[in-house]
C-alpha cells in the first residue's frame, strides 16, 4: 500500500515538473525535412519553444492542417495551397522560398538525349518511346506538377509504360532506376540519391519546372487550440533576413538547393 | 464521429459499387496471398512435420532458430529480396522485380516458418503412439507421416489460416518487392498505406474494412473446408 502511495506521488511530481519545464511546441508538417535541421534551431532558441517537425507529402500534410493536428504547413503545390485557404482552413500564406524539379532518365541508354530545354516536348518523346515513366501517383506537389506537364504537352499518360508507383520520392527514383525509365523529382531528392542511382538529368531550368514553397498558418477561427501568436511569428521568421540567409546557404551535397525570392 | 461513419459508409459503398480498380485491388491481394500460402505450406508442412517426428541432437536449436524467423519484419525480407531480384542482383535476369512474382517470393519467405512452426506444435500435441503404431502394422515412415498428418488436419489448418492473416495483411513485401504500381502490384494494404500518405484517412479506413471483410469470406470457407 505505502509503495502504491509512493508511486503516485512520484508520478504526480513528476508531471508537475515535466509541466513546469515544457516549452511551447509548434507543430509543423512539411515535405522538406534536411534544411529545417539549420532552420529551425535559431527559431526555437530566439522563442524558447520547440517546433514538431511532421515529415509528410503535400497532400497528408494539407490534411493535417485541415483537421488541425498541426499549426502551420510548409508545402509546395500552389492549386492545393489555394483551395486550402480558400475553404478557411488556413490563411496568411507566405512566400518562403523555391527549389526546382528535374526531369530524369536512365543514366546509360537513354532514349532522349540530354539537355533539352523544353520539358513537355521531352516527356511527349519519352510517351513516343514507351519507354517506362514512373509516376509518384500520391497526388503530391510533385505528382500534381507531373500532370500539369502532360497536360501541357497535350499527353494523357496510360498504358503498360505508364507505371502510376503511389509511393515516396526516393523510392519512385530507385523503381525508376531498376526499370531504366524515366521520371520527375525535385531536385533535392535527386541529389540525395544520385550516388545511388544511375539516373541523369534529361531536363532542368525550364521555368515551368520551378516549384514555390509556401508557409500557411492553420486557422485559429477553426481550430482553437492553434498556437497562433507562435505560428504567427514562425511565419515572420520564415520570411525574415536571416532565414533567407540561411536558405540560401543550404548546401545538399555541394549544390545550392533553394532560392529566395 | 463524423470520420468513422464516413468510413464506414465509404467501406460499404465500396463493397458494393463492384469499382473495377478496387476489385483488380482485392483480387492483386487475394492471389498473391493463395500463391504464398500454397507455397509456404508445401514448404513449410514437411518441415514442420519432420521436426515433430525425428529426434536429433540440432533439433532443439533447429526449433529455436523456426521461431526466431517468425519474428521476421518483413521489410527485412523485402530488404533481402530486394538485394537477389535488383538488376544488379545475382537474380536480376528474372526480372521479377515489381511485379507479383516478387511479392509472392517474399511473402511466400513470410508464411513458411509460421506454417512450420504451428504444424510443429500440432505435431508435438498429438498422440505418440500414432507413428508407432502406424510403423508396427507395416507403414513406411512416409505412410505413417501422413496418417500423423490426418490426426492433426486441424492444427494444420490454423496453421495456414495464421499464416495466410500474416501474409494478406502485411505491407511491407508487397510494398518494397511490388512497388505499389496501380493495376498491377498494388494491393489493398499498399492501397491504404497510400491512402493514408495522401491524407485521404477515411478512405484508408474503409480499405481496412474492405480487407477485413475479404477476410471474413476467406476464413468462413476455411471453416466450411473445416466441418467437411
Amino acid at each position: 500500500m505505502q509503495g502504491i502511495r509512493t508511486l503516485f506521488l512520484l508520478t504526480g511530481l513528476l508531471c508537475l515538473a515535466c509541466n513546469a519545464f515544457a516549452m511551447e511546441h509548434l507543430r509543423l508538417a512539411t515535405t522538406t525535412s534536411g534544411l529545417l535541421a539549420v532552420l529551425l534551431p535559431p527559431f526555437e532558441q530566439a522563442n524558447t519553444c520547440k517546433v514538431d517537425v511532421i515529415a509528410v507529402g503535400t497532400g497528408k500534410a494539407i490534411k493535417l492542417g485541415e483537421t488541425g493536428d498541426v499549426d502551420v504547413i510548409l508545402v509546395h503545390a500552389r492549386s492545393q495551397e489555394d483551395t486550402f485557404i480558400d475553404k478557411g482552413f488556413g490563411l496568411d500564406r507566405r512566400d518562403v522560398m523555391y527549389n526546382d524539379f528535374v526531369l530524369l532518365g536512365p543514366g546509360n541508354e537513354a532514349s532522349i538525349e540530354p539537355g533539352l530545354p523544353d520539358v513537355a516536348a521531352a516527356m511527349a518523346k519519352i510517351a513516343g518511346t514507351k519507354a517506362f515513366f514512373v509516376s509518384r501517383g500520391d497526388d503530391s506537389g510533385t505528382h500534381t506538377r507531373e500532370r500539369q506537364l502532360w497536360e501541357v504537352a497535350g499527353i494523357t499518360p496510360s498504358g503498360k509504360w505508364y507505371l502510376e508507383a503511389g509511393r515516396g520520392m526516393g523510392e519512385v527514383l530507385m523503381m525508376a532506376d531498376e526499370l531504366q525509365g524515366y521520371t520527375l523529382s525535385d531536385r533535392g531528392t535527386y541529389l540525395a540519391f544520385k550516388a545511388k542511382t544511375r539516373l541523369q538529368i534529361i531536363v532542368a531550368g525550364d521555368p515551368r519546372l520551378f516549384n514555390p514553397y509556401g508557409a500557411i498558418m492553420v486557422n485559429p477561427q477553426r481550430h482553437p487550440h492553434v498556437k497562433a501568436d507562435l505560428a504567427k511569428k514562425f511565419l515572420d521568421y520564415l520570411t525574415s533576413k536571416q532565414a533567407k540567409a540561411l536558405i540560401t546557404g543550404f548546401r545538399a551535397e555541394g549544390e545550392q538547393l533553394f532560392y529566395v525570392q | 464521429m463524423g470520420y468513422l461513419t464516413d468510413s464506414l459508409m465509404t467501406a460499404v459503398e465500396l463493397i458494393f459499387s463492384f469499382d473495377r480498380e478496387i476489385l483488380a485491388i482485392v483480387w492483386t491481394s487475394l492471389y498473391t496471398s493463395f500463391c504464398a500460402i500454397i507455397l509456404a505450406g508445401i514448404v513449410g508442412i514437411p518441415c514442420g512435420l519432420w521436426l515433430g517426428i525425428t529426434r536429433f541432437r540440432a533439433r532443439r536449436l533447429l526449433i529455436t532458430l523456426l521461431s526466431t524467423l517468425m519474428a521476421l519484419p518483413t521489410v527485412v525480407i523485402g530488404l533481402l529480396l530486394f538485394g537477389l531480384l535488383s538488376r544488379q542482383g545475382p537474380l536480376g535476369e528474372l526480372g521479377w522485380l515489381f511485379t507479383p512474382l516478387a511479392m509472392i517470393a517474399g511473402q511466400t519467405v513470410l508464411a513458411t516458418p509460421i506454417v512450420a512452426n504451428l504444424v510443429l506444435v500440432a505435431v508435438n500435441g498429438a498422440d505418440d503412439r500414432i507413428v508407432n503404431t502406424a510403423l508396427t502394422l507395416g507403414a513406411s515412415r512416409f505412410q505413417a507421416a501422413v496418417q500423423l498428418l490426418r490426426e492433426v488436419r486441424f492444427g494444420v489448418m490454423a496453421a495456414i489460416i495464421a499464416g495466410f492473416g500474416r501474409v494478406i495483411a502485411e505491407v511491407g513485401v508487397a510494398m518494397m518487392l511490388g512497388g505499389n504500381i496501380r493495376g498491377s502490384t498494388r494491393t489493398m494494404t499498399t492501397a491504404i498505406a497510400l491512402e493514408t500518405s495522401k491524407g485521404e484517412f477515411a478512405f484508408g479506413l474503409a480499405l481496412g474494412l474492405v480487407l477485413m471483410t475479404v477476410a471474413l469470406a476467406v476464413n468462413l470457407f476455411f471453416n466450411l473446408l473445416q466441418q467437411r
